[in-house]
């Protein structure tokens, strides 16, 4: 099982991590975790900036070889970037989930926080009950 | 070894061990009034040889009719070398194949159905067909409600010179998930979509727009300013099209105004029966879809790519399926998971022994032989073409009386004239909808005309017999 956590981002239990950008809008990604289940990732479709998404929506898809998974947008609001190099480059989540590889930003409504996340703790537990 | 798997021992061994008493006891979930009791009308088991007998002279009832009915399943003439070629044991199966890649030629003659459908309609990515015209529309709406990336809309304008079935099992087939088709009406004198019929629905969120080239009337739309409307307004184009007209009009995917940023349809379906594919009392037949790679991955069916194996030889795969139910469970495209494989085969066949030029001649035939019927037709007193609309080959005929019992005489004539509109377009009045294919002669057409003519106008016949 992977420990690659940082410490500064939040988690959800299907398996996306959230990052609080300094001007209040949340990059998201998938966990190490989730890279490593899935294996060799052959595609992504990341939204079309301006799309507005709910809390909980699918907003994106990731292939690998061998299962197409949706990514659930933990937050509600407006999508304002969207990685566009991920279309060329399907291998950076693999290479580097938290960096190169996120997947879009959304500027949260109401700037208020996503509810229920998990700290990189309550992630890391998570994993390891359902690992056992 | 026995090929009845279960003797009546086995059966009784295996009720006596779950404790049923008979077999049907499995099934006493089902209430009592589903169950169907017996068949009734149904003779008891005849031999071979008997029920040979009785299917020939059934079939001998339908006589061989002069067939002038289209609207959307054609008779064309099929060379005797596609389903020779396509009933060898080497293709004969109705599937793609399970361990697909095991077997390459059926994977090899799909790619090559894949291509040159991708030529005809001017796409860039064709999957390994669909059901039939009517499900692949359906399927078309739920992709393009899918592939639109700035609307959420799931609703999607539908010209009524769609073909009125394909609407409605598009309706049954997307309404259930939420994709709503609205009619957009036709002019009555064209028989053809104007861009002014659009022109309400300016800037409104539709995820796309449908078009019929030929349209059902068998005028040709002016695609063109269609197209150009739709992109205008953000919509996506699903062209509608008979593969065989492909090979004289322009492609879906050169649609619109040159120059235009964005051009051409961006999903093309339709029924491929009108390749290679007899009429057999309606099917089975086979739809196809093409699209552009950018909208690859909400397309249903399978596709097949070309590949290289470890060691760099050429070979055939089922690829992209992740899109498709195995994979994706409930999230996959659509619950298709399979293709018309045999009459696929005949299409390829039929298009590779005909050729480009082949088609062209067949369809330019055809639309000659439709000219030839709408003149002599029309020229009966009390029938008139009912649209000015250039059309392919099939025109609609308005009468001054209902067409019905025309139609009933007709057939008591050996002649099959055509499909009544009247009731599906009550505005048009008494309306028949006919078709001549290159299967049809001018002496055909003549004894068409002259029984229509005998027909509407008794009287004149009767003067002259005295």
């Amino acid at each position: 099982m992977s420990d690659n956590l940082p410490d500064d981002l939040q988690y959800t239990k299907s398996h996306e991590w959230v990052r609080t950008l300094p001007n209040g809008e949340v990059e998201i990604g998938i966990t190490d975790h989730a890279q490593e289940a899935l294996g060799d990732l052959v595609f992504v479709d990341v939204p079309e900036v301006g799309r507005r998404v709910a809390a909980g929506e699918a907003c994106a898809v990731v292939e690998s070889v061998k299962a197409a998974s949706d990514i659930y947008s933990p937050v509600a609001g407006v999508v304002t970037a969207s990685n566009a190099a991920l279309a060329g480059a399907p291998e950076l989540l693999n290479q580097a989930p938290y960096g190169e590889g996120w997947l879009l930003r959304i500027a949260v409504d109401g700037n208020r926080p996503a509810a229920a996340l998990l700290d990189a703790g309550g992630y890391a537990a998570y994993l390891a009950e359902q690992a056992s | 070894m026995s090929f009845i798997p279960h003797t009546t021992e086995d059966v009784a061994d295996m009720l006596s061990v779950i404790g049923a008493a008979r077999i049907d006891d499995l099934f006493d979930e089902i209430p009592p009034a589903l169950v169907a009791g017996s068949l009734e009308g149904v003779p008891p088991a005849l031999s071979e040889m008997a029920v040979g007998r009785l299917m020939s002279e059934r079939a001998a009832l339908d006589g061989r009719p002069l067939c002038f009915i289209g609207a959307g399943a054609y008779e064309h003439h099929i060379p005797a070398p596609v389903w020779s070629i396509a009933t060898r044991g080497e293709f004969y199966s109705a599937y793609t194949p399970y361990q697909a890649e095991a077997s390459q030629g059926t994977l090899q003659v799909i790619y090559e159905y894949q291509s040159m459908m991708c030529a005809l309609t001017g796409m860039e990515v064709s999957n390994a067909s669909l059901y039939d015209g009517a499900s692949a529309l359906a399927e078309a709406c739920l992709t393009a409600v899918r592939a639109h990336r700035t609307s959420n809309s799931r609703r999607i304008l539908v010209p009524r010179t769609v073909n009125p079935t394909y609407i409605d099992v598009a309706r049954t087939i997307a309404g259930n998930q939420n994709v709503v088709l609205e009619p957009v009406d036709f002019d009555r004198a064209q028989g053809r979509t104007l861009v002014d019929a659009l022109q309400p629905y300016e800037g409104s969120d539709y995820a796309a727009v449908v078009v019929q080239q030929p349209n059902y009337f068998g005028v040709l739309e002016e695609v063109d300013a269609l197209v150009d409307w739709a992109h205008a307004n953000d919509m996506l184009v699903i062209a509608v099209v008979n593969p065989l007209s492909l090979s004289v009009l322009k492609p879906p995917g050169e649609w619109g105004a040159s120059g235009t940023a964005k051009r051409g349809a961006d999903i093309v379906c339709g029924e491929g029966q009108a390749l290679g594919v007899p009429l057999s009392s309606g099917g089975p037949y086979f739809g196809f879809m093409t699209t552009r790679m950018q909208y690859v991955r909400q397309m249903p069916g399978r596709i097949v790519g070309r590949t290289v194996d470890a060691e760099g030889r050429e070979g055939f795969t089922l690829t992209l399926q992740a899109r498709e139910q195995h994979i994706r469970r409930s999230k996959a495209n659509s619950n298709i998971c399979t293709n018309q494989g045999l009459t696929v085969t005949a299409a390829t066949i039929y298009m590779s022994l005909l050729g480009a030029e082949g088609l062209a001649q067949v369809a330019e035939t055809s639309m000659a032989r439709t000219r030839e019927l709408v003149a002599a037709l029309t020229a009966v007193r009390g029938v008139r073409a009912l649209f000015s609309g250039e059309g392919f080959h099939e025109a609609v005929l308005g009468f001054d009386r209902p067409v019905a019992p025309l139609l009933a005489a007709l057939a008591q004539r050996g002649i099959q004239g055509g499909l009544d509109l009247t009731e599906r377009f009550p505005e048009l009045g008494p309306s028949l909808l006919v078709c001549a294919t290159e299967t049809k002669t001018s002496e055909d057409i003549a004894r068409y005309a002259r029984a229509v003519d005998e027909l509407q106008n008794p009287a004149a016949f009767a003067r002259g017999a005295a």
